[in-house]
């Protein structure tokens, strides 16, 4: 009797400490994020005496202040996001996926794509698995789409930066581009594109569900163990992006960009994809750099196409879908999904 | 034991393998360790995100990279 009485007040006491530190941990990063702003106003103008509205001064002062910033948005966000798709897994995806038609299938595909854990590491074996269990590789390439296209440092990035009305414009432009792109792939029926091996696959043994039977401890754990992964990913490209938002944002001219990149150059968002598509960044690199250009009159209809063509389409990515995928599909895959991004491009800085 | 590292070498899928390796040795159990990186075969065994973790050609664990104490919950009901 008195063993179970320990094992409940020990779990009552780890479950106190788990939601404590929890609750302690987000007024921390309150507290940060509120200071953040005062704190480095104080440092680089008071302390350091540097006029704030100076080239160097502005500069010095955005570069220290969106490094806190965005690290903190990052942590943030990425813990949770983390915790909330512990409880999906590509397992669980294909199952909804399985036996939906083309169309609401890509729909159901692309929407998944944005809440299932999932690295484009795995790109190659995902597919394989999607398309060898009778999934169209249609819908399979919608979520292949959307899952980078619409990802959770970007969401983190610029919910943070540019609030939520641009970060809703991102996600609803990312999935209407994955929906329509899969949609596209697959009513020209290329399976013919596909490397024969993938539909020979023959998948045996019991499939285990990855997130399957994980405590809070466990989701709680995974976050930060991901926060701490992505940070040590992304820190070279952030620092390389701010340094870069930062000198754009000191040495600039106002209206350099705007007069060159503006809403009326009817290239600027073609340029812009073009120069993001074999560009390698992530969003925490390329972010910064957006802030820093829209503050000088860049339009967010070009610069959101811009991220998207570097965050989704990259050539790491490419290399690795030719295992899968023959070079005409690829090439069908880009394409179609650049000119998804171009047209969005277009319509936000007419409508924004 | 036949033990089998999927993933197309990630850093998680060394990291994978030094904790099935620590907890294989833990348990003294004799175990011979290979590696599969063919994305084919990966795929076979029903594993979409890397790595992968295959005891006697059964699936113990895929998509994250468990401690060896973790390894070792798994294997040791397979011992008996």
């Amino acid at each position: 009797m008195s063993a179970t009485t320990d094992t409940g007040t020990s779990t009552r006491r780890k479950s106190i400490q788990r939601w404590g530190g929890l609750l302690l941990a987000t007024v921390v990063w309150w507290a940060l994020y509120l200071l953040n702003q005062p704190f480095w106003d104080w440092l680089v103008g008071r302390v350091f005496g540097l006029d704030l509205t100076s080239r160097l001064g502005s500069g010095v002062n955005f570069f220290f202040l969106d490094t806190v910033k965005i690290l903190l948005l990052l942590a943030g966000i990425i813990f949770i996001v983390t915790v909330l798709r512990s409880f999906m897994s590509v397992e669980r995806t294909r199952a909804l996926l399985g036996g939906k038609r083309e169309g609401i299938g890509n729909v159901l595909a692309a929407s998944l794509g944005v809440v299932t854990p999932f690295c484009s590491c795995s790109a190659v074996p995902a597919f394989i698995g999607f398309v060898a269990s009778g999934i169209p590789l249609g819908v399979t390439m919608s979520f292949l789409i959307a899952s980078p296209l619409v990802n959770e440092v970007a969401i983190a990035l610029l919910l943070g930066l540019f609030g939520i009305g641009p970060t809703l414009l991102y996600v609803s432009a990312g999935l209407v581009i994955a929906i329509l792109a899969g949609f596209i792939i697959g009513r020209f029926k290329l399976e013919r594109w596909v490397e024969p091996f993938v539909f020979e696959t023959k998948l045996r043994g019991k499939i285990i569900d990855s997130t399957a039977g994980l405590t809070w401890d466990d989701r709680i754990q995974m976050g930060i163990e991901e926060v701490a992964s992505i940070l040590r990913k992304i820190w070279p490209y952030l620092l390389v992006g701010i340094g870069l938002g930062a000198a754009i944002h000191g040495w600039a001219p106002q209206d350099f960009f705007a007069r060159y990149a503006g809403a009326d150059n009817p290239f600027a968002v073609l340029i812009a994809v073009l120069v993001g598509i074999p560009l390698y960044s992530n969003a925490a690199g390329i972010l910064p750099l957006i802030d820093a250009l829209y503050a000088k009159g860049m339009p967010m209809g070009t610069l959101l196409a811009f991220m998207m063509a570097t965050v989704a389409l990259s050539l790491p990515e490419m290399i690795l879908l030719r295992r899968v995928l023959k070079p005409k599909l690829i090439a069908v895959f880009v394409s179609v999904t650049a000119v998804g991004i171009i047209g969005v491009g277009y319509l936000f800085n007419a409508i924004l | 034991m036949n033990i089998k590292i999927l993933g197309s070498g990630c850093a998680n899928c060394i990291n994978l393998e030094k904790a099935a390796k620590q907890a294989a040795s833990d348990l003294g159990i004799d175990a011979t360790f290979e590696k599969v990186t063919d994305y084919a075969d990966i795929a076979s065994y029903g594993i979409m995100r890397t790595p992968g973790l295959v005891v006697d050609e059964q699936v113990l664990l895929s998509g994250r990279v468990p401690t060896a104490a973790q390894v070792k919950e798994l294997l040791a009901p397979l011992l008996g």
